[in-house]
């Protein structure tokens, strides 16, 4: 690159006049900012200390104390150093052990799982090992904001595919074949799902798995949710069905269960070949993961289950408030079975999610996140986080029913 | 104790002002089952009462409280239950437990001011039969009380909207 004062008069004036976004490499222009910045700055530019947000996408517990003490007893031990790119060996042992344990699946905590900064680098990390360039990649929609982006600039194409509220937003394989070309690597999954809050069981799973069979794919299944399942059947990993261990690329991590999303720790399980490409991308990007958090989520894995448990309870509790406010007040709502959120219908407003969302921040100062941002099949509803106090969730319920019987 | 109850008691032990149309939304039950759950426990003095946590040291009103370790001679019979009911019928007393270890009783006492504590250690609980000795230890500040934490915090960090 050609420092600034060593080019010619004539080019700087011209790079001036354009901006610089020639300079841009075609993939990272071609990604579109996220649509969720506008929501963000149009509720931190009001600074009215009033407004309620659902639009949260993370706890509201702290990181439970045991789990903090943990990270800064080891600060004071200067455990400050690089761990091995893969993980500490004992960090690894116990995400296996709780996986084998929690949803029975055994993966070899040497080769075949890595220690991710978040499980957003593992979704990044699976994509750039996977992805060619023109390879289709499949993701099923309303879904987490990310997947489509990270595609593009692995040179892929995402594809999406609509799933629907009368559906509980469950993905069907009838769906899913549709949506199959020969150009067609991997299926994104995410269930508990970001935002609509759905869960597939084992029954509904099959299925898919089938297609994935038949048309050689590989899953990228985010797990990040896995914990945060309401109903008496567990969570269904999808490495844990029948021949789709080799297939599955698991991605999981302990922002959302054990309320340590700033921590950025995740990871990631899968064949020694997947993991071992992951790997190298990782150790040449990331190194490792902060050690720091290593130390917490190893604390978290060992003695932190029965807080984890108590906080899942908890947003049971507010999951069925939330969704009964919402019916009460005449808006359809699919009862979501996982993660923390609810994806009420806004149809009968006769309003776009965008105009309905911007509206309810300005007119009844609830924050939600409108539905279109997700993608397919997200438009005409929003997203509601209930990881709230009851009091606020009380009171934002109050405010959204007054609204609309403004609307009428 | 069913599980139901438990359920119940976890809800009202953190907010007493849930209704029971709430906590029965919030548990997925019937607002006639939880009503008639809370009405048994209140029956059976399971739930004894419902009252505030009150930080007093916000409060413009000198307070003084004190812990008072007890020492005494359990009573044939009757052990040390007429010795702990003699003491806990002065409305001064907060709390009074039975220990295992270096000492008997632990008496929680609350007054106007220094004076009025040591007046009453000195002119009723040490004189009374059984009671061998005592030592009080005055509470300077209080942090938490009943699982709940007085220092105020900034409570919620998290960005307003977030993917």
């Amino acid at each position: 690159m050609i420092k600034d004062e060593e080019k010619p008069q004539a080019l700087m004036e011209q790079s001036r006049s354009n901006g610089m976004n020639q300079y841009l490499a075609a993939n990272a222009r071609a990604i579109p900012p996220s649509g969720i910045r506008r929501f963000f700055d149009l509720v931190n530019a009001s600074k009215d200390k009033d407004i309620i947000t659902l639009g949260v996408g993370e706890p509201d517990f702290v990181t439970p104390w045991r789990v903090r003490d943990a990270a800064v007893y080891s600060l004071e031990k200067g455990k400050t150093q690089y761990t091995p790119n893969a993980g500490m060996p004992e960090l690894r042992e116990a995400i296996a052990q709780y996986l084998s344990n929690q949803f029975n699946v055994s993966y070899d905590p040497a080769k075949e799982m890595l220690v991710t900064v978040g499980g957003s680098e593992g979704i990044d990390l699976a994509l750039r090992a996977l992805v060619e360039l023109g390879d289709e990649i499949l993701i099923p929609e309303p879904s987490y904001i990310s997947y489509s982006p990270i595609t593009t600039l692995s040179g892929g194409v995402a594809v999406g595919i609509e799933t629907f509220a009368e559906d509980q937003f469950k993905l069907t394989a009838e769906n899913l074949k549709a949506a199959i070309t020969p150009k067609s690597k991997i299926l994104v999954l995410c269930y508990p799902s970001n935002p609509t809050g759905a869960i597939m069981n084992y029954e509904e799973l099959l299925p898919i798995a089938k297609v994935v069979e038949d048309n050689d794919l590989i899953v990228i299944s985010d797990e990040i949710y896995a914990e945060l399942t309401y109903t008496d059947t567990q969570h269904v990993s999808f490495a844990a069905l029948p021949g789709m261990k080799d297939r599955t690329i698991l991605v999981s991590g302990f922002s959302k269960a054990f309320a340590m999303t700033g921590w950025r720790m995740g990871y990631a399980c899968g064949h020694p070949d997947l993991i071992g490409a992951m790997l190298k991308i990782h150790q040449y990007t990331v190194m490792c993961a902060p050690i720091m958090g290593q130390v917490a989520a190893f604390e978290a894995l060992t003695n932190g289950l029965e807080e984890k448990d108590r906080m899942v309870e908890s947003y049971n509790q507010r999951r069925r408030l939330v969704v009964q406010g919402f019916r009460e007040m005449g808006l359809d709502c699919h009862e979501p079975q996982g993660a923390f959120y609810a994806f009420p219908s806004i149809r009968s407003t006769g309003l776009t999610s965008e105009q309905f969302a911007e509206r309810l921040i300005q007119e009844a100062k609830v924050a939600a996140v409108p539905g279109h941002v997700f993608g397919k099949g997200g438009e005409g509803f929003i997203r509601c986080c209930y990881a709230t106090s009851v009091n606020q969730l009380t009171e934002a319920l109050e405010r959204i029913g007054a609204f609309l019987r403004k609307l009428g | 104790m069913n599980e139901f109850k438990h359920s119940i008691l976890d809800l009202l032990k953190e907010d007493a002002r849930l209704s029971a149309a709430t906590i029965a939304t919030m548990l997925g039950a019937d607002e006639k089952d939880v009503s008639a759950a809370i009405a048994d426990m209140e029956r059976d003095h399971v739930i004894v009462k419902y009252t505030s946590v009150v930080n007093w040291s916000k409060v413009d009103e000198d307070k003084v409280t004190a812990l008072i370790e007890v020492e005494c001679t359990p009573q044939r019979g009757r052990g040390f239950e007429s010795i702990a009911e003699r003491i806990y019928l002065y409305p001064e007393v907060k709390s009074v437990y039975l220990m295992s270890g270096a000492y008997d009783l632990q008496v929680e006492i609350e007054g106007k001011n220094l004076k009025e504590v040591a007046s009453f250690v000195s002119n009723k609980l040490s004189t009374i039969e059984n009671v061998i000795s005592t030592k009080t230890f005055f509470i300077l500040k209080k942090y938490k009380q009943d699982g709940i934490i007085f220092e105020e915090f900034e409570d919620d960090h998290r960005l307003p909207v977030s993917p």
